[in-house]
């Protein structure tokens, strides 16, 4: 088991309160899983990922416990946590664009980093070229500035570095929202890769785009309003979702073939509800098809086949 | 490179161009005559007027056509030649600015660089230490909202009056001549104390203040917070941070740099420093045409020096004006 995230609850701090943008969420990420997650904005995706690596001052760790490779995570102590990023944990960030210092050469700013966290870079620097033409860059890049790279050169720079170290679990957060589709391929692509080449053990890949997860992801978890949906391999997931929700997330995709100007595609009408005071029982219930008095109580979130979790009360 | 630099520099030539005409324009266009003002301080007998008026107009070129005198000034611009001083009885206006340089350079080069520095040093310090953010900025802020010339006169009170550590007013002690000898550089060092620390104080604060802020800025950019991710040392984003908000520190580094040759003209009108201000000020209540001419030509080719020093500074620090010095697009 790579990873258990048992019950984990991590609040935003906000002048009229606490947003509970991750409120009890419970999974388990299988050794060489690449499980995605999906949501619509604002459904607690990006919190989760981010709250595996850094919980940043905006955010406040609650309750739940994280373990990885059978360790126990420090996740609420900034320095401890330290010691484990980069190296055991590690993300690609939502914003990997102008994640590279502007003022540095990217080969400084590599060895600057990795020397900081006590690697040599004269030893790494071999298998950081090789990694990079894995990913179609030449040793050049390191030579350059991050402006004289084009976005999906900088995106592929910060998939290489942030697995340079071959963690345990790497966090891809939103890595393919501001590439073109042939850029999306290849990124996903090279993710898969990273994988079967051993770069990276489990793989959290987060996006609101679920044909994306489609090619990569081993799993499917969706969540709604800080909360797992369902969780199942991805064929499952895209023909036969349990959650309402999932269900019509699914089904408001495009398929192939079917010309739309006859057919309307259908969406979810409703909005997501606020999450600075969340109503209790299943926050879907609103904009649920299938709603009835027993959702004013929370779902529990239960396994009801092999790998195959839901949190709704008419399934379970 | 040559391409950029060429660039730049006909673009400093065309303002230095457009700059000196207008310097030229605005003293005529001045309600009043000098030669006048400066018939009426001499007590000449009435019928000596006229011949006097003509001579001296004669003197400083002020009897030909408007067009004609453009020209003249242009072409003893270029021999080096400003003009002769009407308020100091002829003098030629280049060497009266130069006797008042030193004066004004010794006190705001020292002034401006090292508050630049130590603003920065300590407002990078501010922004993650809460005690100084909390106790030491608000004095900072303070300092900078006040006017300068309140600040500067209790200054001048305290120190010079009260205290009386230091004099008060001049360049050097009334009692003595310019020469090169121990005491007359004491007095000169004694003189220069107290402009010099008003004017540090107040530039510290802004400097800090802007530092500071920009530290916070920075420290939360997306190249911070990714390495940050990356488990990096505090250290290290620091440091990658101080030299990226050391980037618009420099381009206000310029802009003071340019004001220099204007000479702080409060300070030096409070503790009646001898210097390029002082002079600036005389010049307008003399209607003094050429002196006033020269002076701004002097700010002109200061402001534009230092502006050019700062574009090779920058072409050193940041990668993406290098870039732009290649023509490619950023």
């Amino acid at each position: 088991m790579t990873l258990q995230v048992t019950d984990l609850r991590v609040y935003y701090r906000t002048l009229a309160g606490d947003v509970r943008a991750l409120d009890g969420v419970t999974f388990d990420l299988a050794d060489g899983e690449i499980m995605g997650l999906a949501g619509e904005s604002g459904c607690g995706k990006s919190t989760l990922g981010n709250s595996l690596v850094r919980i940043d001052g905006r955010m406040k760790y609650v309750a739940g416990t994280v373990r990885l490779d059978g360790l126990e995570l420090p996740i609420a102590d900034m320095d401890r946590m330290d010691e484990f990023r980069f190296k055991d944990i590690s993300i690609i960030p939502q914003y990997a664009m102008s994640a590279l210092n502007p003022t540095r050469k990217i080969g400084r700013m590599v060895a600057d980093l990795l020397e900081s966290r006590g690697v040599r870079f004269g030893e790494m620097r071999t298998e950081l070229e090789r990694r990079l033409l894995l990913v179609g860059l030449t040793e050049a890049v390191l030579d350059r500035y991050p402006i004289e790279l084009s976005g999906g050169m900088k995106q592929r720079m910060v998939m290489v570095l942030s697995t340079l170290l071959n963690p345990s679990l790497l966090i891809a957060d939103e890595i393919t929202s501001a590439l073109d589709v042939t850029s999306q391929r290849a990124v996903a692509e090279t993710l898969v890769e990273f994988r079967a080449r051993g770069f990276v053990k489990g793989m959290i890949v987060i996006t609101h785009d679920v044909s994306i997860l489609y090619q990569v992801a081993d799993t499917l978890t969706i969540m709604y309003a800080g909360k797992l949906a369902e969780k199942a391999p991805t064929s499952v997931i895209m023909q036969k979702a349990l959650h309402p929700y999932t269900d019509l997330l699914i089904s408001s995709l495009p398929e192939v073939g079917v010309r739309f100007d006859e057919r309307r595609l259908s969406g979810i009408p409703g909005t997501p509800p606020s999450l600075l005071n969340p109503p209790p029982g299943c926050r879907f219930r609103d904009r649920c098809p299938l709603a009835f008095e027993k959702c004013a109580e929370e779902p529990p979130f239960v396994e009801v086949a092999p790998d195959h979790s839901v949190a709704c009360w008419k399934v379970a | 490179m040559r391409r950029y630099f060429g660039r730049k520099l006909s673009i400093y030539l065309l303002t230095f161009f457009v700059a000196a005409t207008i310097d030229w324009l605005i003293p005529r266009f001045m309600p009043g005559n000098p030669v006048q003002t400066l018939l009426s301080r001499s007590a000449l007998p009435p019928e000596a007027v006229p011949a006097m008026t003509a001579y001296y107009n004669n003197l400083f070129g002020l009897d030909q056509p408007f067009i004609q005198q453009y020209v003249n000034f242009w072409a003893a611009l270029l021999h080096g030649d400003l003009g002769r001083s009407v308020y100091l009885s002829g003098a030629p206006v280049a060497k009266v600015i130069m006797d008042a340089v030193p004066y004004t350079l010794a006190l705001l080069v020292p002034a401006i660089l090292l508050s630049w520095w130590a603003g920065n040093k300590f407002g990078a310090l501010a922004a993650r230490r809460a005690l100084l953010d909390n106790a030491v900025l608000p004095i900072g802020y303070i300092l900078t909202a006040t006017p300068y010339m309140w600040l500067a006169i209790v200054v001048a009170w305290v120190f010079g009056i009260v205290l009386g550590i230091f004099p008060i007013s001049g360049g050097y002690s009334y009692a003595l001549e310019p020469s090169l000898t121990w005491t007359f550089i004491g007095s000169l060092l004694a003189h220069w104390v107290m402009p010099f620390a008003s004017l540090f104080l107040v530039m510290f604060g802004g400097w800090a203040i802007g530092m500071r802020n920009m530290i916070i800025y920075e420290l939360d950019a997306d190249y911070s917070r990714y390495l940050k991710a990356l488990g990096a040392p505090s250290g290290l984003i620091r440091r990658y941070a101080f030299r990226n908000a050391m980037l618009p520190q420099i381009t206000g580094l310029a802009l003071q740099l340019g004001v220099i040759v204007a000479g702080a003209l409060v300070t030096e009108i409070v503790f009646s420093y001898p210097g390029i201000g002082k002079l600036l000020l005389a010049a307008v209540q003399n209607e003094d045409y050429f002196l006033l001419q020269g002076i701004f030509l002097f700010v002109i080719g200061g402001v534009l020096v230092a502006n050019f020093l700062v574009d090779i500074a920058y072409v050193l620090v940041d990668p993406r004006t290098r870039l732009g010095m290649r023509g490619e697009s950023a």
